[in-house]
């Protein structure tokens, strides 16, 4: 098996244990350094990275726990085994609890050694093989953090990099949660302003005083309780991009404020007298609609032209459902991240609850209902009933099931049976992954056979059935 | 059984072998404990009672051989070093009962993977060269008392950096 790039570290307080275990490792081509202690080992740890940590549990000083604990905090993904006497099983196993990934009792049998090492070679060659697959889908579907294969989301896609581009104004429209933030920053990052400051502020969520003082900033002893001067937002904002989210809200005042600053690129602090003048670039959001607004006198005219240079229309995710498997990927791989745990994806189950809930709360909801599943989740795989959807959203027949695959592209036919909806939905995941059993079936939850035999039953070709989905490069 | 385990030494690795039948077992390589020797003191041993430098030696014992960490091995070798040591205790333990032919084919092979080792060569990723990974009999009847084509090329590569 020997693989070069695997670097083990060993930890023993038995020179003889350190010497063997390490002359056995190297034959099978592993990098190995041993060291004796656990403050040994947290200091190589913070040095370099290693792929393995192997550590006795009994050992004076720090014991394999703590090594564990402090390896974790340093390298969440390192793969920690423990060794074991008889005696201290129990403790191992509650240390698998804590994120070991397993066990030795010692002396360990060459089989038993050798088909871990295996194992965990073989894992993280997947993992690394994912984290390539993963880039490489987001070189293909990706603004920046936004993720998307949807056509209407790719012409967003080549409209925020043309305008990332310019030094226009933007305004981004959509629905909540459908990520007017996440945009503006990806667009933000694309920008030759990128290395400048990002400053998002929500208009909505302050009274209007407080606001202005917020976006302009206040002199000293300009109103009561301005005790040392204030620098706003806009200066804040020198240099980079200000993010003006739930612009639709602001007052009749600060709409008039805010139209002259766009103008002259110049404003006053509250209660200053010398005009400052700063070089920020704008992008606003609203979920309102804005020309309803003018023409109702909520919303000045003049403001809107010079907001809406550029718009973008971010759509709602109901009408985007072939991007939530992509989603759900690249937020579980977030989460896992997050939560320092290993999360491997939804059960074909709660794919088909996602795939066919109508996500009012778009692509926000989409994350916290998977972060609630992530929480809830016992094992890697996010099961249906740990995601917490409202048992009317989650279609207990076919019929249900059969109106949200078809909302999500796949035919308008609903389907009769719930093996059509199953056959629909595992020939979404092939399209998704490009053919690649073994990934579809990590998102499906099940195994590579289970599928495999699935593909055979339904007569399914391994690549792309729809002739709508690219394979990822 | 000595005369197949010489004939594919010199195969493998084209040196002279020379056999040597020598009763003695060094005392303090039993462990009373585990009841097993140790194969680091048979290395030590055979070190101390081989052939001068620069000359190899390897050491067929029909004892259990440990290393500390382990169960058990079927052999053990310094890696890039002078000595290598092969057990044919866990080799002939087969059911149903092991043939001489068999047993001597085994030997063969784990004498040529701990040489080998002691050339200096790591575990091979083909199952079926002599130098691949055996953890268990079923390994070991599964390879072959020769070297693959790329373990042959690598123990060039380390003759000729090595002059020989």
């Amino acid at each position: 098996m020997g693989n070069e790039r695997t670097r083990i570290l060993v930890v023993d307080d038995e020179e003889i244990v350190r010497e063997s275990l390490g002359g056995w490792l190297e034959k099978d081509g592993f990098f190995v350094q041993s060291v004796p202690d656990g403050k040994s080992a947290v200091e190589a740890l913070e040095k370099e990275r290693w792929s393995i940590l192997l550590t006795d549990l009994k050992m004076p000083g720090m014991d394999g726990l703590q090594v564990l604990e402090e390896a974790k905090k340093r390298q969440p993904d390192l793969v920690v085994v423990l060794m074991t006497a008889y005696a201290t099983i129990d403790t191992a196993v509650s240390a698998m609890k804590l994120g070991a990934y397993d066990y030795l009792v010692k002396p360990f049998d060459p089989e038993e050694l050798s088909l871990m090492m295996q194992k965990i070679v073989s894992q993280q060659t997947l993992v690394r093989e994912n984290a390539v697959l993963r880039k490489a889908l987001k070189r293909e579907y990706g603004f920046h953090d936004v993720v998307s294969k949807s056509p209407a989301m790719q012409q967003v896609f080549e409209l925020a990099r043309v305008a990332a581009r310019s030094n226009s104004t933007i305004l981004v429209l959509g629905e909540s949660g459908t990520g007017k933030e996440v945009m503006a920053r990806a667009i933000h990052a694309e920008s030759p302003r990128a290395q400048g400051p990002f400053v998002a502020i929500s208009c909505a969520a302050l009274t209007e005083s407080l606001l202005e003082s917020e976006l302009f900033g206040h002199e000293k002893g300009s109103f009561t309780g301005a005790s040392a001067r204030k620098i706003g937002k806009f200066e804040a904002a020198n240099g980079g991009t200000l993010f003006l989210d739930e612009i639709g809200d602001i007052s009749p005042k600060l709409q008039l404020d805010l139209l002259r600053v766009l103008e002259d690129r110049r404003f006053h602090r509250v209660g200053g007298t010398d005009p400052i003048s700063v070089d920020v670039r704008i992008v606003a959001a609203t979920n309102r609609d804005l020309r309803k607004a003018v023409a109702e006198g909520k919303f000045r005219e003049d403001l809107l032209y010079r907001l809406n240079v550029i718009v973008i229309n971010l759509p709602p995710l109901r009408e985007r459902k072939e991007d939530i498997p992509l989603l759900v990927e690249h937020f579980t791989e977030q989460l896992g991240v997050e939560m320092q745990r290993r999360i491997e994806g939804v059960s074909s189950d709660a794919m088909v609850a996602l795939m066919s809930y109508d996500w009012p709360g778009n692509v926000r909801e989409l994350r916290n209902v998977l972060e609630r599943g992530a929480v809830v989740a016992q094992g890697r795989i996010i099961q249906a009933l740990d995601l917490g959807l409202a048992p009317a959203a989650v279609p207990e027949g076919a019929a249900g099931v059969g109106a949200g695959a078809a909302a999500a592209g796949a035919s308008d036919e609903v389907p009769a049976t719930l093996e059509d909806v199953e056959k629909r939905h595992i020939t979404q995941m092939l399209a998704h992954t490009g053919g690649n059993v073994s990934q579809a079936a990590r998102l499906l939850g099940i195994d590579r056979v289970t599928l495999y035999n699935k593909i055979r039953k339904y007569q399914l070709r391994r690549g792309d059935d729809s002739g709508s989905q690219q394979r990822p490069g | 059984m000595l005369e197949h385990v010489r004939a594919h030494l010199t195969g493998a690795f084209r040196a002279e072998v020379a056999l040597h039948h020598d009763p003695r077992r060094p005392a303090d390589a039993w462990d009373a404990r585990r009841r097993q020797h140790s194969s680091k003191k048979m290395l030590s041993f055979l070190l101390e009672q081989g052939p001068p430098p620069p000359a190899r030696v390897l050491g067929i014992t029909d004892q259990d051989l440990f290393i500390p960490i382990l169960t058990f091995v079927f052999g053990e070798a310094q890696l890039g070093g002078r000595a290598a040591v092969v057990s044919t205790a866990r080799l002939d333990d087969g059911v149903p009962v092991v043939s001489p032919r068999v047993l001597a084919e085994r030997v063969a092979i784990e004498c040529v993977h701990e040489v080998g080792h002691a050339y200096g060569l790591l575990h091979c990723a083909s199952p079926r060269c002599a130098m691949g990974r055996s953890p268990s009999v079923r390994d070991v009847d599964a390879k072959k008392p020769q070297l693959c084509r790329d373990c042959l090329s690598r123990l060039a590569e380390r003759n000729d950096r090595s002059g020989g």
